[in-house]
């Protein structure tokens, strides 16, 4: 198989307490150098929660944010942000808000239109026809077409933010929290769509969310983000079943659960760690059960732990 | 459009003013056609005369220039100045703000600041100081107008698109390969044009003025060109005298700055979304109560206990039964889990209990609800002000919304408490610390001087939960308390809340869309769809046999982890509008054992096994394992 999508020691800091002349007060790391690849084909899951860095990896690939540092490479090539007509034809978005990422004063046909003349430069026929054909593809009337989005239900409207990400004709598409917007009746008729339109067309995903469970039935793989680090990386099966890493571990028991007994996981006082004082080694420590000397002074780095997983522990399960 | 004229005409003096503005602007069109004097020929044999006194309708002014062709002549002008002025500044306003607003940063900072300089004098004394400079004139007094009035729209625009250039259609519009000019002509424009249309209407009538000044001081319009100021300023020696030549254009000054001010106000009042949806009219303290059929008795010992209860939302002649007969109740120390999708009507529900539901448009039409026997729908309002927060207490989603940004968490907490228990304040400080605590906040006493914002999400729910155990309350009805929190800190919450109950006794309506939260916290559960319970039980029993399809077919819909890379159950098609239910199974459409007679009648909750009852009249058959 072909990387897709290759990341090389990308990094993204934001300044804290601006000045108007001289360097900010702070720096925060939002994400940390990470590496990754995603093959052709594949759907790469990332999970974390709040604040660990998934939607800034996910618009620096998308060049929504310029990188603090690292290097993204899609199908081979370095991501030129310069021209939007030409990266855009190559790697797509899929919003959380599906009503918000709709121009609310745009009807849904001239919200589709534009990918396909600003990137590809269609005549107007050529576009009502493609138009149709994405619409078929993603089960939605075509009546739709000549309506505002506030006329439309989450799952509606969140198949025509796909429809549009379709348009562009891109070959990867980054679903960021796709369907944590929706209720779960309607997630499962989006999350199908998106596996069908997969098959179908021979898409690559980089699948965000916060839910294990959603993640781990569309992901071939999952890589795992802690305070803008990856702290465990592998196949999807292998790593909820077998957690390395005592934060998947964490997740995986904090997920609540039809049968299972309620406890809390941990102490009951932990917080994240705060970004503008990040702590010495690994960030995890302090909510570490399996803790050793050795995690307070040097930040762990991503180790092989069996065939095609990765975790970033002194001290792996 | 149309809906835009309904909201204006509603307003009636809004009304008037539209009715006297186009009379004026129409009479200032037509004047050229009008027979009237030569507003400029001199004729001093005739001057100073009074209205209706010889050939001149209005009379004549000091040189005998005919008045009335004079005033219109004079209101054309001033009016051109005026809209003018008014539409480069919009036009030159409006593009600083939306580059600053949409490029921000450095290009922000350095645009902003140049405003703020020019804002920093007194606006008239610019207006002459750029008069001064420039010389005389109409037209360079519309320079000047122009000029003081840009940073009031610069300011005003780059507000609205600061908030737009973050949006995510603009995004979107980037990733479908559009530029920045162009996405700030076709995204970010169509958004602004109202607010500059507001700007516009409410800043044009002294724009008016403002010309109308500078002309009165002799640096507009030039004799003998009219225009109104220059007529007053012209009249002024005169005023003792004859009256009549400053009243005129005085009187046409008042005329026009009042109907387009309350023009204005009305167009803002009609566009401005947020005073569209009603959040100028403030809700009443409690539920309006509309109750036509009986009151429902209340039947056994439970604490509290609905009965029937209907709950409707009544906008633009449209009924929403958000809430369609409800019947509920909950013991001591026992935990009722409310489960349903968006819309299911379920904070509708427990909103009402206390008469928290927004009139206008919320109406409870029917049914009670009663607190240790006593019926609280239709109770008045100091009771059931005494017994919110005293005795039944709210934890709502969001506590970044419910807890007030510029007080700290104590003073919140202690007004809680004092607003019920009259206690010295070193006595209620103790008591919120105490509070804290035992929502196992670390060193409650440090933290109980912070600030909202400076608490992370779960530890602002800790606090939402210590405000509502405060009073020690009987029932505690939780909205969706998790629903905006991480897992790992989901999971704290609900084990505290669990630890609480057994500790307190506690009641806690529990309201959730979350099948696995219900299953750990849960002893009974309510599922509701469409604003009514379509089953009801243990939660055991109803999560091993769900007998109504819906919650069988939402359940499957639940992935869970463990279950490897699949396809999920869906279930096709939406939830019916609250606004239109037909009789029978609101399930009925996207149910697929539907029968004819699921649509015929209406279908009671009746109960199926011991202790479970259903709204179908095909139920689920109990699987096998689960009956042994």
């Amino acid at each position: 198989m072909t990387e897709a999508l290759k990341l090389t020691g990308l990094s993204k800091s934001f300044p804290v307490g601006k000045r108007l002349f001289g360097p900010p007060k702070a720096m925060v790391r939002a994400v940390r150098p990470t590496s990754l690849v995603v093959d052709k084909g594949e759907t790469l899951g990332i999970v974390g929660e709040s604040g660990c860095g998934k939607t800034t990896l996910a618009r620096m690939l998308v060049g929504l944010l310029a990188p603090t540092g690292g290097r993204i490479e899609i199908e081979g090539e370095p991501l030129n942000t310069t021209n939007p007509a030409t990266f855009g034809r190559k790697i797509q978005y899929v919003f959380q808000d599906p009503i918000s990422s709709l121009n609310p004063r745009k009807t849904i046909r001239q919200i589709m239109e534009a990918p396909l003349r600003h990137l590809h430069r269609m005549p107007k026929a050529a576009r009502a026809t493609r138009i149709s054909e994405i619409f078929a593809a993603v089960n939605l009337r075509e009546e739709f077409l000549e309506r505002y989005p506030h006329e439309f239900s989450g799952g509606q409207a969140q198949r025509i933010g796909i429809a549009r990400a379709l348009a562009a004709d891109a070959r990867i598409l980054i679903l960021d929290e796709p369907v944590s917007a929706l209720d779960v009746s309607v997630q499962a008729q989006v999350l199908n769509l998106l596996s069908d339109l997969k098959a179908k067309l021979g898409l690559t995903y980089l699948f965000i969310s916060h839910d294990l469970a959603v993640v781990e039935a569309v992901s071939d793989r999952v890589a795992v983000l802690y305070f803008g680090s990856v702290v465990e990386i592998g196949p999807t099966d292998q790593v909820f079943a077998a957690p390395h890493h005592p934060y998947t571990k964490l997740l995986a028991d904090s997920a609540p659960k039809v049968g299972r007994a309620l406890k809390a996981p941990e102490a009951r006082e932990t917080e994240l760690p705060n970004p503008l004082d990040p702590p010495q080694g690994c960030a995890f420590r302090a909510r570490c059960p399996y803790a050793i000397p050795r995690c307070a002074t040097e930040e762990p780095a991503l180790e092989m732990q069996q065939a095609g997983v990765w975790a970033a522990c002194h001290n792996p399960q | 459009m149309s809906g835009f004229f309904k909201l204006l005409a509603r307003n009636r003096l809004a009304l008037g003013g539209l009715i006297v503005m186009v009379a004026v602007v129409l009479l200032s069109l037509l004047t050229p056609l009008l027979p009237l004097a030569n507003p400029d020929v001199i004729d001093t044999a005739n001057r100073f005369k009074l209205p209706l006194e010889g050939t001149a309708l209005l009379g004549t002014d000091h040189l005998g220039r005919d008045l009335l062709s004079r005033l219109l002549w004079g209101t054309r002008l001033s009016l051109a100045v005026g809209f003018v002025a008014a539409a480069v500044a919009a036009t030159l306003g409006a593009t600083i703000g939306i580059v600053a607003g949409f490029y921000g940063g450095k290009t922000d900072n350095i645009i902003m600041r140049g405003v703020d300089m020019l804002m920093a004098f007194p606006y008239i004394l610019l207006a002459l100081a750029i008069v001064a400079a420039l010389g005389p004139g109409l037209m360079n007094a519309l320079i000047a107008v122009s000029a003081v009035n840009i940073p009031f729209f610069a300011r005003n625009i780059r507000g609205v698109t600061v908030g737009i250039a973050h949006k995510e259609f603009v995004d979107a519009a980037r990733l479908s390969g559009m530029g920045d000019l162009r996405i700030i002509a076709t995204e970010v424009l169509p958004n602004v044009i109202p607010v500059i249309v507001i700007a516009i209407s409410t800043t044009v009538g002294w724009m008016i003025l403002e010309t109308a000044g500078l002309s009165f001081l002799g640096l507009g319009s030039q004799p003998p060109q009219a225009d109104l100021g220059s007529m007053l300023g012209e009249a002024r020696s005169a005023l003792i005298t004859n009256p009549n030549t400053s009243i005129i254009p005085g009187a046409m000054i008042l005329i026009i700055v009042m109907a387009i001010n309350l023009l204005g106000d009305g167009v803002r009042d009609a566009l401005d979304p947020r005073l569209k949806s009603g959040a100028l009219s403030r809700p009443m303290p409690a539920t309006r109560v509309d109750r036509k059929a009986p009151i429902p008795t209340a039947s056994d010992d439970a604490l509290l206990a609905l009965r029937d209860l209907h709950t409707q939302f009544h906008v633009k002649g449209r009924v929403y039964k958000a809430v369609g007969g409800v019947d509920l109740s909950v013991r001591p120390g026992e935990c009722l889990g409310i489960i349903g999708e968006s819309g299911s009507g379920k904070s509708v529900t427990a909103l009402s209990v206390m008469g928290l539901v927004a009139s206008p448009p919320g109406v409870i039409t029917g049914g009670a609800v009663y607190y240790q026997g006593q019926d609280l729908v239709g109770a008045p309002y100091e009771t059931l002000r005494r017994l919110r927060g005293d005795s039944v207490a709210y934890i709502f989603q969001d506590p970044q919304a419910t807890l007030h940004p510029l007080y700290t968490i104590g003073d919140q907490l202690i007004e809680a408490v004092r607003v019920h228990h009259p206690k010295g304040k070193a006595e209620a400080r103790a008591h919120a610390i105490d509070l804290l605590k035992s929502v196992r906040i670390p060193n409650a006493e440090d933290r109980i001087n912070s600030y909202p914002h400076e608490l992370s999400g779960g530890m602002r729910q800790r606090v939402g939960i210590a405000m509502a155990l405060a009073n020690d309350p009987e029932v505690i009805i939780a909205d969706e308390p998790t629903t905006a929190l991480d897992v790992t800190v989901q999971a704290q919450i609900l084990s505290l809340l669990d630890d609480l109950r057994r500790e307190r006794g506690l009641a806690i309506i529990f309201i959730t869309h979350d099948f696995g939260v219900v299953a750990q916290l849960c002893d009974r559960v309510a599922v509701m769809y469409a604003g009514r319970i379509v089953e009801e039980g243990p939660t055991e029993a109803i999560l091993n046999t769900a007998a109504h399809p819906y919650t069988a077919r939402l359940m499957a819909c639940v992935p869970e982890l463990g279950g490897g890379r699949r396809r999920l159950a869906a279930i096709p098609g939406l939830p019916p509008g609250v606004d239109q239910l037909g009789i029978g199974c609101a399930f009925a459409d996207r149910c697929d054992k539907v029968q004819p007679a699921c649509r015929a009648a209406d279908i009671p909750l009746a109960p199926l096994r011991p202790g479970q009852k259903v709204r179908c009249i095909h139920p689920e058959p109990a699987r096998p394992e689960a009956v042994a």
